[in-house]
C-alpha cells in the first residue's frame, strides 16, 4: 500500500512542478494588477527555447537560460501592450498564447524538420535526477526510509527549485519593500503613483519576474521531464496554473498546495486509467482531467470560500485624463 | 470635428488597416527568419485562396465558420463581456446539431432537419454559455476565467461522449455514425454547378451565416435589447440607473453569443463532415476573437475579416504544400499578430494618427 501511495505522491511532485512555477509567475503578474492568461504561451515558448538550445549547446543550463530569455521576451510584449499601450490585458494574453503555439512549431519545423519537435536530447544534456545525501543508507529504515529515498530524493534540480521558490516568493511579496509596493500597485495604483513610485516600472518588473518563472516551467517540461520539445507540450498547464492561482487566492503557500492538489489529481487520473473504484465503478479519466477546471469554477462562484482578485487587476492605469 | 477625434472612415477603415499591415509586416519578418521569401509566400497564399474555384470554395467554407464564431465574440463585446469560450460553445453546439441530425436524418429530408439542427446547435451552445454568464451576473466570478475553464470541461466532456456514448459499436474512431442524406446540407457545388467550386465543402450554411449577420445587425442597432446591450457595454453603472438589469443583459447576451458559436456546427458537422468528429472545432472558436477585433464588432467588418481569415486558412494550406518549411502553423502566428495589433495594441498607432489629422484639420481651418 505504501508503495502505491509513494508512487502516486512521487508523480504528484513531478506533475506539480511546472504548475507551481507558472502559478508563482502568475502570482507576481496578477499581484501587480496585470491579468495574465498568457502563462500557457510563455511556458510553451520557454519549453521550445530550452529544447532547441539544450540540443545545440548540449548544456541544460544554457537551455534554461534560453527558456527564461524567450519567456521574458514574450512577457515584455505582454507588458508593452498592457502597461505602455494600456491595451486589453486578456486580449494580449490570448495573442501571446497563439504566438507561442504557432511560432514554436513553425520554427521547430523549419530548423529541425521533425514535425515541430526538437531533436531527442541525451541524458547528460538534460537535468538529471539528484540523489539526496544518505538516501541509499536509510532506504531500509521502515516508513521514513522509503519516503525519503523514493519520494523526496531522486528528482531533478528544477523540482527542488520550484519548492524553494515558494518561501522565496512569500518573502519577496510579503517581507520586502518591493513586495509591499507590488501588492499596493495591484490594489491601488493611484496611491503608489501619488507616493512618487513609477507604476509602469513596478509593473514591468512584475511582468519580467513572471516571464522568468514561466521560463523555468517551460525548461522543466522540455529538458527535465521530457527529452526535448514536443508540439503543444504545455497542453493547458498554463491554464491549470491560472486556476490554481485563483484557487490559492493569490497567496504563495496556498499556491503550492493548490498545485500539489491539481498535480495529485493528474497523477490519480493516470493511475486510475481503466481501473474501477469499488462501489463506484470505472470513473472516466476525462472526469479527473476536467476536475481542476470544475473545482475552479465552483470556487470562483463563491461556493467554497471567496476568491477576490487584486482590486486593480485587469484595469490599465491612466495617469491623467486628457 | 473636435480635436482628438477622428472621422469615422479613419476609425473604422484606416486604423484597422494600419494595424493589419503591421501584423502582416511582422509575419513577413517571421518568413524571412525561416529563410524564405515573403513575397513568394504571399503569392502562393493568395493563389491558394483565390486563384482557382476549389480554393475560393474552401475560403468561403472557412469564412462561414469564422462568421459564426466572430459574431459570437462581437455580440458579447458589445455588452463589455469577453467570451473566450467560443471554442467550447461551438464544440457543444456541434453536439446539438449532431443529435438533431442523428434523430431525424433517416426519416425526413434535409430542409426539415435543418431548422431542428439550428435549434439544437443554438440551444446547446447557449446552454454551455449559460453557466459562466449566470455565475458572472449573480456570483461575480469573472467570465474570462470561467469561459476558459468551460472550454477545457467541454473538451473532456466531448471526448468522453464521443469515445463512450456516441461511438457506434464496432467502430474504432471516436465519432458518431455518418449522417444519412436527411442530415446533410446540400453543398454549393451541387446547387450551383455553373460555378467551379471543385471539391470544396462550402455549403448552405454560408447563407445561414449571412442571415445571422443581418439578424445580429438588427438586434444590436435596431432593437431595444440591442440598445440596452450597448448601453451596458459602454457604461454598466449608467445602465443600472437607466433601469437596465445587469443580470438580465449579461445572461441574455451570453446566451445569444453562445448560440451563435454553437451554430458553427451547422457548417462543420451538418455541412462538411456529416458526422460529429473529435476536435472538429480545431481552434475556429478562437479565430472568432481575431475576427471580431478586426471587424470592429460590426457584421460587415466581421464578414470581411472572416473572408480574410478564410483566405489565410485555405491559402496557408497551399503555401505549406508549395513551401514545406512554412507549415500551416504560420496561420496561427498571423492570427496571433492580428489579435496583438488589432486588439491589445489598438491604441499604439492612434496618437500618431490623431496628431496627423489634427494638424491637417488645423491647416484647413487657417486656410
Amino acid at each position: 500500500m505504501l508503495d502505491v501511495i509513494i508512487l502516486v505522491l512521487d508523480s504528484t511532485l513531478r506533475l506539480s512542478t511546472p504548475l507551481l512555477f507558472a502559478c508563482l509567475a502568475g502570482l507576481f503578474s496578477e499581484r501587480s494588477g496585470i491579468v495574465d492568461i498568457g502563462l500557457e504561451g510563455k511556458m510553451l515558448g520557454g519549453a521550445f527555447a530550452a529544447g532547441a538550445v539544450a540540443y545545440w549547446t548540449q548544456d541544460p543550463w544554457l537551455g534554461l537560460l534560453a527558456a527564461i530569455f524567450v519567456s521574458v521576451l514574450l512577457a515584455l510584449i505582454h507588458g508593452f501592450a498592457s502597461i505602455t499601450n494600456r491595451g486589453n490585458q486578456v486580449v494580449a494574453g490570448v495573442a501571446i498564447n497563439f504566438l507561442a503555439a504557432g511560432l514554436t512549431v513553425l520554427l521547430g519545423q523549419a530548423w529541425f524538420a521533425q514535425g515541430g519537435r526538437t531533436p531527442q536530447l541525451d541524458m547528460d544534456w538534460r537535468f538529471s535526477p539528484i540523489t539526496l545525501p544518505f538516501a541509499e543508507s536509510i532506504q531500509n529504515v521502515p516508513f521514513i526510509g522509503p519516503i525519503y529515498a523514493d519520494l523526496l530524493s531522486g528528482h531533478n534540480i528544477l523540482v527542488y527549485a520550484a519548492f524553494v521558490a515558494v518561501p522565496l516568493t512569500w518573502w519577496v511579496v510579503f517581507r520586502t519593500r518591493f513586495g509591499l509596493r507590488l501588492r499596493a500597485v495591484g490594489e491601488s495604483p493611484q496611491a503608489v503613483d501619488t507616493a512618487g513610485i513609477s507604476v509602469a516600472w513596478l509593473r514591468y518588473r512584475a511582468v519580467i519576474i513572471c516571464g522568468a518563472l514561466c521560463g523555468f516551467a517551460g525548461a522543466y517540461l522540455a529538458i527535465a521531464q521530457s527529452a526535448g520539445f514536443i508540439k503543444d507540450m504545455s497542453a493547458g498547464k498554463g491554464f491549470i496554473a491560472l486556476a490554481a492561482l485563483i484557487f490559492a487566492k493569490w497567496k504563495p503557500v496556498n499556491a503550492m498546495f493548490a498545485c500539489l492538489l491539481f498535480g495529485f489529481l493528474d497523477a490519480v487520473a493516470n493511475l486510475m486509467q481503466g481501473q474501477s473504484i469499488p462501489g463506484v465503478g470505472e470513473v472516466p479519466v476525462q472526469f479527473f482531467q476536467a476536475l481542476p477546471y470544475i473545482l475552479t469554477v465552483v470556487l470562483l462562484a463563491g461556493f467554497i470560500g471567496r476568491a477576490i482578485p487584486p482590486k486593480a487587476s485587469g484595469i490599465p492605469y491612466v495617469k491623467e485624463r486628457t | 470635428m473636435s480635436k482628438g477625434q477622428l472621422p469615422r472612415w479613419v476609425d473604422f477603415g484606416l486604423l484597422p488597416a494600419i494595424n493589419l499591415i503591421a501584423a502582416f509586416l511582422v509575419s513577413g519578418l517571421v518568413v524571412i527568419l525561416i529563410g524564405e521569401n515573403p513575397l513568394e509566400a504571399v503569392k502562393w497564399l493568395v493563389w491558394g485562396a483565390l486563384g482557382y474555384g476549389e480554393g475560393v470554395g474552401f475560403t468561403l467554407f472557412y469564412a462561414t465558420n469564422f462568421i459564426f464564431t466572430g459574431l459570437a465574440v462581437a455580440v458579447a463585446f458589445h455588452a463589455g463581456l469577453f467570451n473566450i469560450g467560443g471554442e467550447g460553445q461551438a464544440y457543444v453546439g456541434g453536439l446539438g446539431v449532431a443529435l438533431a441530425c442523428l434523430a431525424m436524418d433517416q426519416f425526413v429530408p434535409w430542409y426539415v432537419t435543418l431548422p431542428m439542427a439550428i435549434i439544437g446547435g443554438a440551444a446547446f451552445g447557449a446552454g454551455w454559455a449559460f453557466i459562466p454568464a449566470y455565475l458572472q451576473a449573480k456570483r461575480g466570478s469573472h467570465i474570462v476565467i470561467t469561459t476558459i475553464m468551460f472550454n477545457f470541461i467541454a473538451s473532456s466532456l466531448m471526448v468522453y461522449l464521443l469515445a463512450n456514448v456516441l461511438r457506434p459499436t464496432g467502430s474504432m474512431q471516436p465519432s458518431t455514425r455518418g449522417f444519412e442524406e436527411g442530415g446533410q446540407l446540400p453543398l454549393l457545388r451541387h446547387l450551383f454547378p455553373a460555378f467551379d467550386l471543385g471539391q470544396s465543402p462550402v455549403n448552405l450554411a454560408l447563407f445561414v451565416a449571412l442571415i445571422a449577420c443581418v439578424l445580429v445587425w438588427v438586434l444590436i442597432w435596431r432593437t431595444k435589447l440591442g440598445y440596452e446591450i450597448r448601453t451596458f457595454g459602454a457604461n454598466p453603472n449608467a445602465a443600472v440607473y437607466a433601469g437596465i438589469s445587469p443580470v438580465r443583459i449579461t445572461v441574455v447576451t451570453m446566451l445569444i453569443s453562445g448560440a451563435l458559436a454553437g451554430l458553427m456546427g451547422i457548417n462543420e458537422v451538418m455541412g462538411a463532415q456529416a458526422r460529429l468528429l473529435l476536435d472538429f472545432t480545431a481552434g475556429y472558436g478562437f479565430v472568432g476573437i481575431a475576427v471580431a477585433l478586426m471587424g470592429r464588432g460590426h457584421p460587415i467588418g466581421i464578414i470581411l475579416a472572416s473572408i480574410l481569415f478564410g483566405m489565410l486558412y485555405q491559402g496557408g494550406a497551399e503555401l505549406a504544400f508549395e513551401i514545406p518549411t512554412i507549415t500551416r502553423d504560420m496561420i496561427v502566428v498571423i492570427q496571433a499578430l492580428v489579435i496583438l495589433f488589432a486588439g491589445a495594441l489598438e491604441h499604439m498607432f492612434r496618437p500618431a494618427v490623431v496628431a496627423f489629422f489634427d494638424r491637417f484639420a488645423g491647416a484647413k481651418a487657417v486656410a
